[in-house]
């Protein structure tokens, strides 16, 4: 059997504390388009950044292709919420999707002419190319977003990690989007998207992951994807976990 | 060299003020623009306070002004203020600027009685602590070699070179982790690491520049020229060679000035970035207050213009000929100086003329009031038939909108609505010439 | 102790009080930098004051000072709405360039010809608290009154708007007014202490009181209270160490000064809030160091008691109502504990009669088995949950029911027990307590 590219054993989160993701543990195929889904707060992007190590792990382990993130790096890509960055930030459209080579490239060393070839590349891949000199601030937020996406296609990773990247872009570009995810599973990638729409699940991913601060279940999309895994996910509030998790963040024992 | 020695002595004292706060101000302002980037000037200024006590510790242990001890010192101290207000917001849980005011002002305090107690053994003032002696700097040179130089100059030059060094090597990770600290970790490009860097970085250089330029300036000099820097252009490089522009300028013009009018050179080097900065709030072509006003200003007239010509269309569409003079005109799309300015540049673009005492559309008008007329009735037919609003609820929105449509719009539009030639009001829907 | 040491130490602490009830507000709003950025900027407004009003002229120096500072404030507002400059760098901006020219200009006017050196204006950048003389009290004491009539008077419309300024313009509070009337007591209180404290300590005193006293506290009223009370303590204090009569009652100086030398009064009396601010953040109950340290201890003490009694619950289960001893070696396979730790363990239960040694291993007592009894139940409750409400798979839940159990509270326990009882299938009706969902190893 092959190495499964993402593999999530026992992981429980917690901030200050307070556990938002209790005892999750997937394995997750390769070469597929791969939505994480679940109500507000059900701690989606919780459990990618925990998979980046963005968020430390309260236990558990995650491993990318049988081996621990800070050795695979190489092998993923991340594209974050677009709130998290500070748009007003002296960069042209260009560097920002330069940056995607900064992995590669490691300490101290520029990228160079190469590296600007890609970029390039990249950028014609989201139609792009003629805003590359622009600053960021400049540019429509599904343009926004086209950039962060070439970005990662410049990480050119086995596995791409997306937080909500169909957040607030219109109707063409998330159209764009779906046909560049698509590009990528045909070319032996795995992207992990946190998506919002329950409407376009079907329609855009093979395989899903159902979860509210614990996992729900996950499987393919035909299979997966049903309304009484649906009705478990979204229908009432476990406010048994939510209880205990607020017992654990005030740590008092009673 | 020659030409040096034959200046007057004051005169060889103004180029050495004026070089060593240039090389202070650029120390500061290079490393100034990341913190104005990442958000954490307060930081900055924290340091710049707290590393007073650490650079009378050192004074006190190695019991000179030597370099190395002052250096650890402020070092040493700048990190741990980083530190405990890092601690004291995170693990104890008050705010973050609460627990950077509690560090930096009570190690402030720690460092002014540091000075009394130990005033017999410290050769600090701490009134030079705030605002420095830079005026001075000239009267204390020291030679190496050949050349003879202000002592300052050693210090200040090297944190220079070190700032320079750092941006230089780590421009990339330090863009990366400043723009996007979570993809910067994702690539194993440690964002907590870059961030105490550059903290070590501030700390060094305040305290180089601690006893000539005093704290103030280095905070003035930390901040405003990155500030006025990014208000000025969209490239990193050029923001940090604006802010570099911005650093000499005001070191020059500062001495200048202080000198002309017999006052403090620090205090006055600091005013006058603030004036710089100041003249770019005001002036950026495209970030500045005045550009923003201008262009909410040409916006605003276009579209009083624009009611005109659909008011004028509307009235020649009904055949009404009403006698109107600018007054009657301007008060009918809302009075004020707005209308009539805008009647005026009609009027210079030969889109409107008048006959008689009726004001007229000339042909140019009319086929842009037509597209205005079009865009209107089109948007109020799309909100009837696509949202469903009532016809009677429909007009003003049009009024707002019709202002914003341009022609590729208009044609989706055209395509959103049924192709109906009317609009919900029963009116005709001009077509587009 | 002299009058004059009297007069100071009066002042001082009325100071104290005022800065920290208004500094209170200023903390709670994020805005605690507010008295740092008013301090500095105040000082252009005195010396465009002295200059305007060709000298000394009290008043109309605390008037220019106060006109500067709110202008200082105001521009900050300015600055964030309409440049792209962010809140941090306006603070920074407007609080080094205005004290760099009102230092520009308190040299020039100290290089004045004729009597500029008079100004006395380096006073305003250090404080001289030890010159305060009667009249400043009296000033202080009309500003405090003043400060502390409007805040009680709008406390209530304080409190809305600093808790939640959006809620508070919805229900239709003049929200300006409000924060001008905020930042105007701010600033007045700064430029009244500005010759007292200095520039870099007032800041400290609006801040560091109110910090302190938010750690005792989790009411607003209390707060402003206590971070008055303080406020003046450590005035009252911080004047009298300074002014050496500390050193006549102790017999010594505190901070060891040189004989003769006085410290000088602000920083000290900053020195002396700060370190009831490391008091409070060590001792207050509930949010200090220890406080919390202890609860950690504690929770650690009574989840390693809790697994002790379970586990010899569980080996002695299958043989109840006998209670069996189970041996050393047994305990410690079972629980990831060094044997000195579980012997630790073991001696504190037996001190509240739970357990008690017998040859070669433990045995619980009849009141360590009903409460070990207990336990079990909440912990297989617990177990339960996860596997069925939560669908987490069985071999991966008990390490989690490990962790959770000791904090479930008693109503979360009967909760569980209700769905637990409502859930069980008619089979075993009469079962009380599921089942461990794993394979038991007893001896």
């Amino acid at each position: 059997m092959p190495v499964p590219p993402v593999e999530i054993h026992d992981m429980t989160v917690a901030y200050h504390r307070k556990p938002v993701l209790w005892d999750v543990d997937i394995i997750l195929p390769e070469r597929k388009l791969i939505a994480v889904v679940g109500p507000n707060g059900a701690g989606k992007s919780t459990l990618i950044k925990a998979a980046l190590g963005l968020v430390p792990l309260a236990s558990g382990k995650v491993e990318i292709y049988g081996q621990p993130y800070a050795r695979q790096r190489h092998l993923v890509g991340y594209v974050p919420q677009r709130e998290s960055v500070d748009w007003d930030f002296p960069v042209t459209v260009f560097d920002v999707v330069l940056m995607g080579t900064y992995g590669r490239l490691g300490w101290i060393r520029r990228p160079g002419p190469r590296e600007r070839q890609q970029a390039r590349e990249a950028l014609a891949q989201v139609a792009l190319e003629s805003l590359a000199e622009r600053q960021i601030r400049q540019l429509s937020g599904g343009q926004q977003q086209r950039v962060f996406l070439a970005r990662a296609l410049v990480q050119d990773a086995q596995i791409y990690f997306m937080d909500e990247p169909f957040a607030g872009v219109d109707a063409a570009t998330e159209q764009a989007i779906v046909a560049l995810l698509k590009q990528l599973r045909e070319r032996g990638k795995t992207v992990i998207v946190v998506h919002h729409d329950l409407q376009t699940v079907r329609q855009y991913f093979d395989y899903v992951v159902l979860l509210n601060m614990r996992l729900v279940d996950a499987g393919p999309t035909e299979t997966t994807f049903t309304n009484e895994n649906l009705q478990k996910t979204f229908g009432g509030r476990l406010t048994i976990l939510e209880e205990a998790a607020e017992a654990v963040r005030l740590g008092k024992p009673s | 060299m020659e030409w040096f020695n034959h200046l007057s002595l004051d005169a060889q004292n103004d180029l050495w003020v004026i070089a060593v706060g240039a090389m202070t101000n650029t120390a500061c302002a290079l490393v100034g623009c990341y913190l104005v980037l990442r958000r954490m000037s307060l930081l900055g200024d924290a340091i710049s306070h707290a590393v007073l006590p650490g650079l009378v510790v050192a004074f006190v242990f190695s019991g000179s002004l030597s370099v190395v001890p002052m250096f650890v010192g402020a070092l040493l101290v700048g990190l741990l203020t980083a530190a405990l207000t890092q601690t004291l917001h995170r693990q104890v849980g008050v705010p973050e600027d609460a627990s950077m005011g509690v560090v930096f002002t009570s190690l402030f305090a720690l460092g002014v009685i540091l000075i009394k107690r130990y005033a017999h053994r410290v050769d600090l003032d701490p009134d030079c602590v705030l605002y420095g002696l830079l005026e001075f700097v000239g009267f204390n040179l020291i030679q190496i070699g050949p050349y003879e130089f202000p002592r300052a100059m050693l210090s200040v030059g090297l944190v220079l070179a070190l700032n320079t060094a750092v941006i230089a090597i780590f421009w990339k990770e330090l863009l990366i982790s400043s723009f996007d600290p979570a993809l910067a970790t994702t690539m194993g490009f440690r964002a907590g690491l870059v961030h105490y860097v550059l903290m070590a970085l501030v700390a060094l250089t305040t305290v180089a520049s601690f006893e000539q330029v005093g704290s103030i300036l280095v905070i003035a000099m930390l901040i405003v020229p990155g500030a006025a820097a990014h208000l000025l252009t969209d490239r990193l490089s050029r923001m940090l060679g604006i802010a570099t522009g911005i650093a000499i300028g005001a070191a020059v013009i500062g001495q200048a000035a202080a000198v002309w009018l017999n006052t403090n050179t620090a205090g006055t080097m600091a005013a006058l970035a603030g004036i710089a900065y100041l003249a770019a709030a005001l002036g950026s072509p495209r970030y500045g207050i005045l550009a923003v006003l201008a262009r909410n200003f040409a916006s605003s007239i276009r579209v009083v213009r624009e009611d005109l010509l659909a008011m004028l269309y509307r009235l020649e569409e009904l055949n009404i000929e009403r006698a109107m003079g600018w007054p009657e005109a301007a008060r009918a799309v809302g009075g004020g100086l707005l209308p009539r300015l805008a009647l005026f540049s009609l009027k210079r673009r030969g889109d409107i003329r008048r006959d008689g005492a009726v004001l007229r559309l000339t042909d140019s008008g009319r086929s842009q009031a037509k597209l205005l007329v079009r865009s209107h009735r089109l948007w109020e037919a799309y909100l009837v038939q696509r949202l469903g609003l009532p016809p009677d609820h429909v007009h003003e929105p049009a009024t707002r909108m019709e202002h914003y449509i341009d022609r590729g719009f208009q044609e989706k539009l055209a395509d959103a609505v049924a192709q109906s030639p009317l609009d919900p009001h029963g009116r005709d829907i001009p077509q587009s010439d | 102790m002299t009058y004059l040491t009297w007069i100071v130490a009066i002042g001082t602490s009325l100071l104290g009080c005022v800065a920290g009830v208004v500094g209170s507000y200023a903390v709670l709003r994020r805005r605690a930098l507010a008295g740092d950025l008013l301090s500095h900027a105040a000082l252009p407004g005195l010396c465009l004051a002295f200059l305007l009003l060709g000298g000394r002229h009290f008043l109309g120096m605390l008037g220019g000072a106060f006109v500067a500072g709110l202008a200082g404030v105001a521009l900050v507002t300015f600055m964030c709405r309409w440049t792209r400059t962010k809140e941090d760098a306006a603070l920074g901006i407007v609080l080094s360039t205005f004290f760099g020219a009102g230092i520009m200009l308190s040299s020039y006017i100290q290089n004045m010809p004729g009597g500029g050196a008079k100004a006395g204006l380096e006073t305003y950048i250090y404080g001289q608290a030890a010159g305060m003389i009667r009249e400043d009290i009296y000033l202080l004491a009309v500003v405090s009154v003043l400060v502390l009539v409007v805040l009680v008077l709008f406390h209530k419309e304080f409190k809305v708007f600093s808790f939640d300024p959006a809620f508070a313009q919805a229900q239709g509070w003049p929200t300006l007014t409000l924060d001008i009337a905020m930042m105007g007591s701010l600033t007045l209180v700064t430029v009244v202490g500005l010759p007292s404290v200095g520039v870099v300590l007032m800041a400290a005193m609006l801040i560091i009181p109110a910090a302190a006293a938010r750690f005792w506290t989790d009411r607003l009223e209390r707060m402003l209270v206590l971070s008055g009370v303080l406020g003046a303590v450590s005035g009252a204090i911080g004047s009298l160490i300074s002014a050496g009569a500390v050193k006549g009652w102790l017999g010594f100086d505190p901070f060891g000064g040189d004989e003769g030398a006085n410290l000088p009064t602000g920083p000290v009396i900053v020195l002396c809030s700060t370190t009831v601010f490391l008091v409070s953040v060590l001792l207050a109950p509930q949010r200090g160091l220890l406080a919390r340290s202890w609860n950690y201890f504690r929770l650690r003490a009574k989840t390693a008691d809790e697994n002790l009694l379970r586990t010899l619950f569980e080996c002695a289960e299958p043989r109840l109502p006998t209670l069996v001893t189970v041996p050393w070696d047994e305990l410690l396979a079972r629980r990831a504990w060094s044997r000195a730790r579980l012997f630790w363990v073991v001696r504190r239960a037996g001190w509240r009669n739970l357990v008690r040694r017998a040859p070669g291993g433990v045995q619980l007592t009849q009141r360590g088995l009903e409460q070990a009894r207990r336990l079990v139940r909440a912990h297989r409750l617990w177990e339960w949950f996860l596997i069925h409400g939560a669908s987490i798979a069985p071999d991966h839940v008990d390490r989690d029911a490990d962790s959770i159990e000791h904090l479930l509270g008693p109503d979360l326990i009967a909760e569980l027990e209700n769905r637990f009882i409502a859930q069980r299938d008619a089979s075993n009706a009469a079962q009380v307590l599921p089942n461990s969902p794993h394979e038991l190893n007893v001896p």
